[in-house]
């Protein structure tokens, strides 16, 4: 190629490097604001602080939701159309339903027909059904569990006020949350991981736990917290209807008031209209009943039902702080989770560390560099000047590949640019080395360089390779941080086999193979 | 400037005994310390647990805030100061027996955190992290198969570019740096993380460098002079890529010093690693990898065509 055409190229290249860069420099400059930007070098949650988590959907819990559902509106149909039964329970993963030997179901009529679409029945014994679910729904239903809740939790997180949270999915049952320049951790994890199951049910009053009757009641507890330690020092029990008269379903809001009264908060639920409905017939049916809010499993509070409710709105009130009624109030209004989370992994760094592990980084990165970028000078003098510029227009390729690949720089990311320097200047070493022995055997200028960058060609070649192949390995394997050092070494390495070697080499031709007299390399 | 004159004579491959028993000596001390140590210190990365860093500021003894912790109810925890010393920085572990944390529950992070926070108000969370045991095997798993994925990578590369001799030397020369960084997180009980794995693939890619240096101008030479004597070819071709040999790994050594020494407590482990490799790494190149293949072609050697 020709001299010119290599360097309007290395020029274009140049201009194009400054351009790419730009929207990173303007992002991060004092007084920037990094997330109104695109096209940036993304920072990792290792320095920017904020919080990384992969939760785990129970998918199994709410296969198992929806068998229980199906139990309950066959009990229900049973009962409306007063069909005599002797029970109806989920068994593992099936429903089994015995009647009296005196009593048949018409299984292909209605209601049971609508309720059992997508459902196989069998009959074990002349009185005994049991319905299963194919697989094939099962997994349907597990894979829509997950996706939900992925849509619940994007919801719930947007409340929080973070700029830039990524919710993703990961593979069957797995979801990552990410949420960058977090402050409360922990207010953060209940508000995501709450399920937020709201059901009412009747309390049986004049029943206590002993003497309830286990096919129709069930005990669920009121939990009373120290307010200081947030211990739980009492639990109250409360015999319930098994079945609940309304569920959290048929919200369709909920704020957070303040009591007139004594100045504390307590949340206010609006129903949609079936809810509505459904409210008014119990408030006016059950006058005088206690009315248990129970949220995932615990029961909230448990007024006395004083008048008929029309108005399609409920509070719920508990001993709350204002933080804990947002909280709720939010986890309502964004709708229960399919299935409860668990957390299989929990990454958080504080801001203060963040900045700390930046400062480490530019640190390491300048010391190593001003080690380098010495050593090569006074090593190899004008050669080593060449060395250098080739180093720094690496590094600025390595930023603007991360910048356009919408790429994350991490902590051990920096490590890997800061790696690559000393690796990129290898390349130079050898070729220099060559080009000193062909020299030092009365080659002159032109002929000890080519020597030296043909010879060294293969040499820097195979031994770059090496060394990606370990990069590419991490990047296949690794996970977070990790996968940034893997990202920029493997760039770096790239980028440098192409710096320490076409741009040395056009340094060479303009300095000094460009002249007429061949003058004496500075080598 | 040049560290090495032009014509070293240094009779690399009549050291060749020497090095080798050196070699093996330092592995085999690493296999007795591993089962007198206890194996590797593993970091939660693979044991699954979870780790919060605090800073403390003026919490003064570390016997005052163990016995803050214990009466706080933490139970089955590690304290340990982290940092430079003065820095009020503490690392609270604690080991996770149960498959991942419950979401509505309290964290067990979050109970220290909860502890440590009505004792000393101005204590500042710096990092949590939380590990269940089956990500713990997962990552675990996957650093395994990372490594097994380099080295074959390795190993098919270098089979295909040198002939076999030179294959197997270069491959002893890898496992031998390998082995060798994981002994010294043996001796050390530095903490064996994920970084750690990184540091281990990147010094096992890293290190095949300076060999495939050695061994391009053994061939050359080899080809370049048939008649002569094939130790004499084998300690020429180590003498005159001296220099490079040194330089190359030098100028990473400069960074890996630079990030080992600036780069902070995170990646410490990480540059521990490194630093150690890449000085192996070159001492194997000239002292094991060269020797291997000059015994191989004694004891098999080459058809001349």
């Amino acid at each position: 190629m020709g001299l010119k055409i290599r360097g309007i190229f290395l020029l274009a290249l140049l201009a194009g490097c400054i351009v790419m860069i730009l929207p990173t420099i303007q992002a991060y400059r004092p007084g920037g604001n990094p997330s109104a930007i695109r096209n940036k070098v993304n920072l990792g949650l290792d320095l920017q602080g904020g919080m990384y988590l992969d939760l785990a959907v129970d998918t199994h819990a709410a296969v198992t939701q929806v068998e229980d559902r199906l139990a309950q509106e066959i009990e229900d149909a049973f009962l409306d159309k007063l069909i005599d039964y002797v029970s109806v329970e989920r068994q593992g993963a099936a429903v089994d339903v015995v009647l009296p030997p005196s009593e048949t179901v018409d299984w292909n009529a209605a209601p049971f027909e609508r309720m059992l679409t997508g459902f196989t029945l069998h009959q074990v014994e002349p009185h005994h059904y049991r319905i299963t679910m194919p697989d094939a729904e099962a997994k349907r239903i597990q894979q829509d569990a997950t996706k939900q809740a992925v849509e619940v939790i994007r919801n719930r997180i947007d409340s929080l006020g973070v700029s830039e949270p990524s919710i993703q999915r990961k593979g069957e049952s797995e979801i990552i949350v990410q949420l960058p320049g977090l402050r409360d951790r922990q207010q953060a994890i209940q508000t995501i991981g709450t399920q937020a199951v709201l059901a009412f049910y009747l309390v049986e009053d004049n029943v206590t736990p002993e003497t309830m009757d286990p096919n129709k009641d069930v005990v669920k507890y009121e939990e009373q917290t120290d307010e200081t330690t947030g211990q739980v020092i009492r639990r109250i029990p409360y015999v319930l209807e098994k079945r609940p008269v309304l569920t959290g379903d048929t919200v369709s809001d909920a704020r957070v008031q303040i009591s007139s009264l004594d100045n504390t908060p307590y949340v206010s639920i609006t129903f949609n209209s079936l809810g509505t409905d459904r409210f008014a017939r119990i408030t006016t049916r059950s006058q005088g009943r206690r009315l248990a809010i129970v949220l995932d499993n615990k029961v909230q509070s448990a007024p006395v039902i004083r008048e008929p409710i029309t108005g399609g709105q409920a509070q719920i009130s508990g001993r709350f702080t204002l933080k804990e009624a947002t909280k709720l109030a939010i986890v309502l209004r964004s709708g229960a989770l399919p299935a409860p989370l668990t957390i299989r992994e929990e990454r958080s760094v504080g801001a203060s560390l963040g900045e700390d592990s930046i400062r480490q980084g530019l640190l390491s990165f300048i010391a190593g560099a001003l080690l380098v970028m010495i050593f090569m000078i006074i090593y190899y003098k004008v050669s080593g000047v060449f060395a250098n510029v080739a180093l720094t227009l690496n590094v600025l390729l390595i930023l603007v590949a991360l910048a356009s690949f919408q790429a994350t720089l991490t902590l051990p990311g920096i490590a890997g640019i800061v790696l690559t320097m000393g690796m990129a200047v290898d390349a130079n070493v050898l070729i220099f080395e060559r080009i000193r022995e062909e020299l030092d055997l009365g080659k002159n200028a032109r002929a000890a360089v080519n020597e030296g960058f043909q010879r060294a060609f293969w040499t820097i070649f195979d031994s770059n390779l090496t060394t990606l192949f370990a990069g590419l390995a991490l990047l296949l394997f690794g996970t977070g941080p990790i996968r940034g050092f893997a990202v920029t070494l493997s760039i770096g390495i790239l980028s440098s086999m192409f710096t320490a070697i076409f741009v040395t080499r056009f340094l060479y031709d303009v300095v000094y193979l460009n002249r007429r007299r061949l003058a004496e390399v500075s080598i | 400037m040049r560290f090495f004159s032009n014509e070293t004579h240094f009779d690399f491959l009549g050291w060749r005994f020497i090095s080798l028993s050196a070699s093996w000596a330092i592995i085999l001390a690493g296999v007795v310390a591993y089962f007198v140590m206890g194996g590797f210190n593993y970091g939660i990365d693979f044991t699954g647990g979870t780790l919060v860093q605090v800073k403390l500021p003026n919490a003064g003894d570390i016997k005052a805030i163990r016995q803050t912790l214990s009466n706080g109810g933490i139970q089955g925890f590690a304290l340990q100061s982290f940092g430079n010393p003065g820095a009020d920085e503490y690392l609270v572990s604690l080991a996770k027996a149960d498959e991942g944390t419950s979401v509505t529950g309290k964290t067990p992070a979050a109970q220290v955190e909860e502890v440590l926070k009505a004792h000393y108000p101005d204590m500042d969370v710096r990092r949590v992290e939380s590990v269940g045991p089956k990500v713990g095997t997962e990552l675990k798993d996957s650093a395994y198969e990372s490594i097994v994925f380099s080295l074959i990578a390795l190993l098919i590369y270098i089979w295909i570019r040198f002939e076999w001799r030179y294959s197997i030397g270069a491959i002893v020369a890898t496992a031998h740096d390998v082995l060798i960084v994981l002994a010294a997180f043996v001796f050390t009980q530095r903490e064996v993380s994920l970084t750690v794995v990184a540091a281990v693939l990147t010094v096992a890619g890293y290190s095949v460098n300076d060999t495939i240096v050695i061994f391009d101008r053994i061939r050359e030479y080899t080809r370049k002079f048939r008649k002569r004597d094939v130790k004499d070819t084998f300690n020429d071709s180590i003498n005159h890529t001296l220099s490079r040999t040194v330089l190359t790994s030098g100028t990473t050594l400069l960074v890996v010093l630079a990030i080992f020494l600036f780069g902070g407590q995170i990646i410490n482990d990480f540059a521990f690693g490194m630093l150690i490799g890449v000085m192996i790494g070159t001492y194997s190149s000239i002292f094991v990898a060269a020797p291997v293949v000059y015994m191989l072609q004694q004891r098999f050697p080459p058809k001349l065509r």
